[in-house]
């Protein structure tokens, strides 16, 4: 298990450096979304709209964090399960999705398409909200406010520890326990 | 007959929905601590260590444990003995809406499963209603969040696969929950009863407490032999490999069918939230 530093956006060094298994800590901007703005970007992109951030070498995170106490920046903000937005994904990955951070499985049509756009997939620990919002310098709501917890938020994370599950090889850690 | 006004189970609903997503009980905490302890791989030891930092950050900085602060599932024994004043299910909603409002929890509630309009402040609870002897109220706030309620699973089993067909069921949903539901997971089993009872069983199943052992010797014993099946599995914390994989099954039984032998799994992720309280 390497361990290793990287700053946001991904480079394509890092991409292909990392290996499953590798133990990492992000420092950049990431954006939210989940299961109804994945819907609501997909459904977009299908009509050929801009998507609500520039997703060209962009990072999702799959969250939907808990509402800020005065003086927070965001409340608990672990991980999503990311199969669910195994639908939408390869539409996004081509067109550049880089990475993704979440938990649990992806569908093979989502491997399959990371390795030919190039992507990365983390896992960040899941159940470890309040911890990981300490990683969470700023959050800024930036399209699909009516969804609440739902909405896409603009995040600039520092050190967030994240394990490389699936790498851009298609190489994937869950299938190695 | 003892006079209860709604208004109490309100205020007691807001402040337990607040508790149960900010400390998980002790034999929780025990048990992730020990998982910690007897954890073989680094990585999973790692995240072990994750999750006890989380549980100290939560309580100091009252931010909820896990953001996904989960559908408010409520339990609810009400003595035969007691008049409540009031509507008691509209008195049980509002305290979720006070809790998951005032409280800073997530609200994951959506008014229809198919238009998916979050309500906003995450009502309707899931309301289990018992009367039962006596003058007391006995409400349990069980939190359950969804990234492990979608893993669970009912089988109706034939008798014919007996002992052996309820450890595979188990045994077979651990392994498709995988990493999806957030091991190490607490595993709720309920044996027994009908379609929708046994349900219930295996939902309430991870409300008991550690270290209350079924009084039943076989079951008992059943929990043991699950709990060291799924620990062999590998699959260990966060599904990313290791000897932990489970902190405990809990398992209830009740009487069944000639023809039946209905199994459900309810899988807990280690934020196994619920908070008793008797007025």
């Amino acid at each position: 298990m390497k361990e290793y530093k990287i700053s946001l956006p991904i480079c394509e060094n890092d991409i292909d450096t990392l290996q499953a298994g590798d133990y990492v800590y992000l420092t950049g901007t990431v954006y939210t979304a989940r299961d109804a703005a994945h819907l609501r970007m997909y459904e977009a992109a299908g009509r050929g709209e801009d998507l609500p951030f520039d997703i060209k070498g962009s990072v999702i995170y799959y969250l939907g964090p808990s509402p800020a106490r005065e003086g927070q920046v965001i409340g608990s903000a672990g991980p999503t399960t990311s199969g669910r937005m195994d639908k939408y994904t390869p539409t996004l990955l081509d067109m550049g999705l880089k990475a993704m951070i979440g938990k649990g499985r992806r569908s093979p049509e989502v491997i399959e398409s990371m390795k030919k756009n190039g992507a990365v997939y983390f896992a960040a620990v899941g159940g470890a909200g309040a911890l990981l919002s300490k990683c969470i310098k700023s959050a800024e709501v930036i399209a699909y406010d009516d969804l609440g917890t739902e909405a896409i938020r603009k995040l600039y994370v520092e050190d967030l520890p994240v394990i490389t599950v699936i790498d851009r090889e298609g190489n994937n850690l869950y299938d190695s326990v | 007959m003892r006079e209860l006004d709604a208004k109490e189970i309100t205020d007691n609903i807001k402040e337990m929905c607040i508790e149960a997503n900010l400390t998980l009980s002790e034999d929780m905490r025990d048990a992730i601590d020990k998982a910690e302890r007897d954890e073989t791989s680094p990585l999973g030891k790692r995240v072990l260590g994750q999750l006890q930092e989380n549980l100290k950050v939560a309580k100091e900085d009252r931010i909820p444990i896990c953001q996904d602060t989960g559908m408010a599932v409520v339990f609810i024994e009400i003595g035969q003995d007691v008049h409540i004043n009031g509507n008691l299910e509209e008195a049980i909603n509002e305290g979720v809406r006070l809790g998951y409002t005032e409280g800073y929890l997530r609200k994951s509630v959506v008014r229809h499963p198919l238009d998916r309009v979050n309500t906003g402040d995450n009502t309707p609870a899931i309301i289990h209603y018992s009367i039962v002897p006596g003058e007391e109220v006995k409400i349990t706030i069980a939190p359950k969040g969804f990234g492990s309620e979608n893993m669970s699973k009912v089988c109706m089993l034939k008798p014919a696969d007996g002992v052996e067909g309820v450890k595979k069921a188990v045994i077979e949903a651990v392994a498709a929950a995988g990493p999806n539901a957030c091991p190490p997971l607490v595993v709720g089993v309920g044996i027994g009863g009908t379609f929708e009872k046994c349900a219930l069983l295996a939902k309430k199943a991870l409300t008991r407490s550690f270290d209350k052992r079924p009084s039943d010797k076989m079951i008992k014993d059943l929990e043991d032999e699950l709990l060291e099946k799924i620990n062999k599995s590998g699959l260990g914390p966060a599904g990313l490999g290791g000897s932990v994989t489970a902190l405990k099954v809990n398992i209830e039984t009740y009487p069944t069918h000639i023809a039946g032998l209905p199994v459900a799994i309810n899988m807990c992720c280690h934020v196994n939230r619920h908070v008793t309280r008797s007025i």
